[in-house]
């Protein structure tokens, strides 16, 4: 016995998690130094997946940097979309028409569910509940043929124009989006019969990756990640845009600030989303997609083009110049995307294209507080922390 | 209370620090001076009336030709309690490129100011860790100043670190184990 114990060593261990491993959704490197099974130090690196896309909107007209939002945070590309679209719209002054606006709250609401109900299947993976993965991909399917129907995409959609949407809804599209909210609900219910009362589950999140609510605030966390903690910060509420002020939701808020009670409120807000689209479709007012200076800012259509002398000079003027000079002047303008506060920060020196364009994206806010959620926690519990503030590396590195 | 409300308070507390006020569709920016930025933001935070508890996002931008100072680090502060926003731009000369860190402040400055010494080169004084964010670790240049390319000066030569990267990955398929 004494011979063993001589031979057996108790010195930290650093190991290298990632860049390519399952559990960090993406590219996300963790160095971690254990003592045994605690983690006593925690460094995360950043940056595999930065393509400057902050940098490239510098030199490209207002129009042209909507499909580089796209990829940003790509498994809710809409909000991005509509996140952008309204700062620009902001900074020119200008505001998308009624129905324009309800369209793209209901588009936003739907990327809010296919974002959730992703994180929900991997979250759930990462900490050993597969079927839940199973399930929640069935409906996302359905949310994705919808979006391919409205604009022709399933993930990089570009959909939202400066001024508005790029084309009108059709009914076949609302039929199909009303009878999946229909269906939803009790789609919910069973995913939250596989974990919410589940033993392995409640060991797994209950009492993990605390933190409390000044904390979360002074670290910049929003979203779900901050409701979790039970400050009921919402940019829908706070600042509401688009349609928001118009439809009734709640704002979920958890009591505990672990990895539970952000799970509770990420389920909780599946069904709020819900009941704003069927709120937004029941609602949807009649009229134009597109503001009438809409020339000024957007692409004409491409049958117009071909038989209006007119329209092909507004398709040859936004090609080559760009939209007409935005004002001088700078202005910070947020959403708040599935996974918590998405701003803008557009500076603009009055021409055609922005002259700074700052994303100030939740994922980088969140992955930076992984080292405080981690350190003394088990390696276990660093699994359940990656999953819990629900980060999209591309959005992270931009 | 309101951002040119807010703006005003600054402006009688710190009269030698504040440059200029402006405000562009409803939104308010405090232009001030770098030196005594890590007070003016405590006082942000703890003042009761103000309680800027949140800071939104903290970035840089570069007015190179435009304007002097060249640089300008951009806050943007919210309070949850009260509801109200402002910003604070802080302004830095090229020349000693530097400005005080407010890690000590909000603890979410961290990353922030670490990206924006990353693509701007402005130091942070008293940052617990200011190295690179995004770009790798030996990286020349900034990319987000104005005087970066765009695009690689090679056009169709290639890049001669490319063969190195290669001999590296031939070298270390073969590792063992210590």
């Amino acid at each position: 016995m004494a011979v063993a114990t001589k031979q057996l060593q108790t010195k930290e261990l650093t190991i290298s998690m990632g860049p390519q491993h399952p559990a960090t959704h993406g590219v996300l490197r963790l160095v971690l130094d254990l003592d045994g099974e605690t983690v006593v130090k925690c460094t995360p690196y950043v940056g595999y997946l930065h393509r400057g896309v902050e940098k490239l909107a510098e030199n490209r007209t207002y129009l042209s940097a909507i499909p580089l939002t796209d990829r940003l945070d790509y498994i809710s590309s809409m909000a991005n979309n509509v996140g952008y679209c309204l700062a620009v719209e902001r900074l020119f002054g200008i505001e998308a028409p009624e129905r324009a606006k309800y369209i793209r709250t209901i588009v936003f609401e739907m990327a809010r569910i296919s974002s959730h109900i992703l994180w929900l299947a991997t979250h759930a993976l990462d900490i050993g509940a597969m079927t839940v993965f199973l399930y929640s991909f069935r409906e996302r399917e359905w949310l994705l043929d919808l979006f391919e129907m409205l604009c022709g995409a399933r993930l990089t959609t570009s959909y939202p124009r400066i001024g508005g949407v790029r084309n009108d809804v059709s009914q076949e599209f609302l039929d199909s989006l009303y009878r999946f909210t229909e269906e939803f609900p009790r789609r919910i219910e069973e995913y939250a019969t596989l974990i919410d009362q589940n033993r392995i589950w409640l060991k797994r999140t209950k009492g993990i990756g605390v933190i409390s609510a000044e904390e979360a605030i002074n670290w910049g966390l929003t979203g779900p990640t901050l409701r979790g903690s039970g400050v009921p910060y919402d940019v829908r509420k706070y600042a509401p845009y688009d349609a928001y002020d118009k439809v009734e939701f709640d704002v979920p808020v958890g009591k505990n600030g672990d990895v539970y009670d952000r799970y509770r409120c990420r389920m909780e807000e599946l069904r709020q989303s819900n009941r704003i689209i069927r709120q937004c479709i029941k609602k949807l007012p009649v009229g134009p997609v597109m503001t009438p200076d809409a020339p000024k800012f957007t692409l004409p259509s491409k049958d117009r083009i071909l038989k209006e002398m007119e329209a092909m000079i507004h398709h040859f003027v936004l090609i080559t110049k760009g939209p007409i000079a935005a004002p001088a002047g700078e202005i910070y303008s947020a959403v708040e995307a599935p996974k918590g506060e998405l701003g803008f920060y557009l500076v603009s020196d009055g021409t055609g294209r922005p002259y700074r364009m700052r994303v100030r994206a939740p994922s980088f806010v969140h992955a930076s507080v992984l080292p405080r959620l981690c350190e003394g926690s088990l390696v276990a519990d660093v699994i359940a922390n990656i999953g819990t503030i629900d980060i999209v590396l591309g959005e992270c590195d931009r | 209370m309101r951002p040119e409300d807010i703006a005003g308070l600054i402006k009688e507390r710190f009269p030698a620090e504040v440059r200029d006020i402006r405000e562009f569709r409803r939104q308010v920016s405090v232009i001030v001076r770098k030196g005594r930025i890590k007070e003016i933001m405590r006082y942000l935070h703890e003042t009761p009336e103000l309680c800027f508890d949140y800071l939104e996002d903290l970035c840089g931008v570069d007015y190179l030709g435009k304007k002097e100072p060249r640089f300008e680090v951009v806050y943007h502060l919210y309070s949850m309690k009260h509801r109200h926003a402002i910003r604070i731009k802080a302004e830095v000369p090229e020349v000693d490129c530097s400005i005080d860190s407010v890690v000590e402040v909000w603890k979410g400055a961290n990353w922030h100011e670490r990206e924006c010494y990353d693509m701007f080169g402005i130091k942070f004084n008293g940052h617990p860790d200011m190295r690179r964010i995004l770009m790798p670790e030996d990286w020349e240049g900034h990319p987000l100043r104005k005087d970066y390319p765009l695009k690689s000066d090679l056009g169709e030569v290639e890049w001669k670190g490319f063969k190195e990267v290669i001999e590296l990955a031939e070298k270390n398929k073969v590792y063992e184990i210590r």
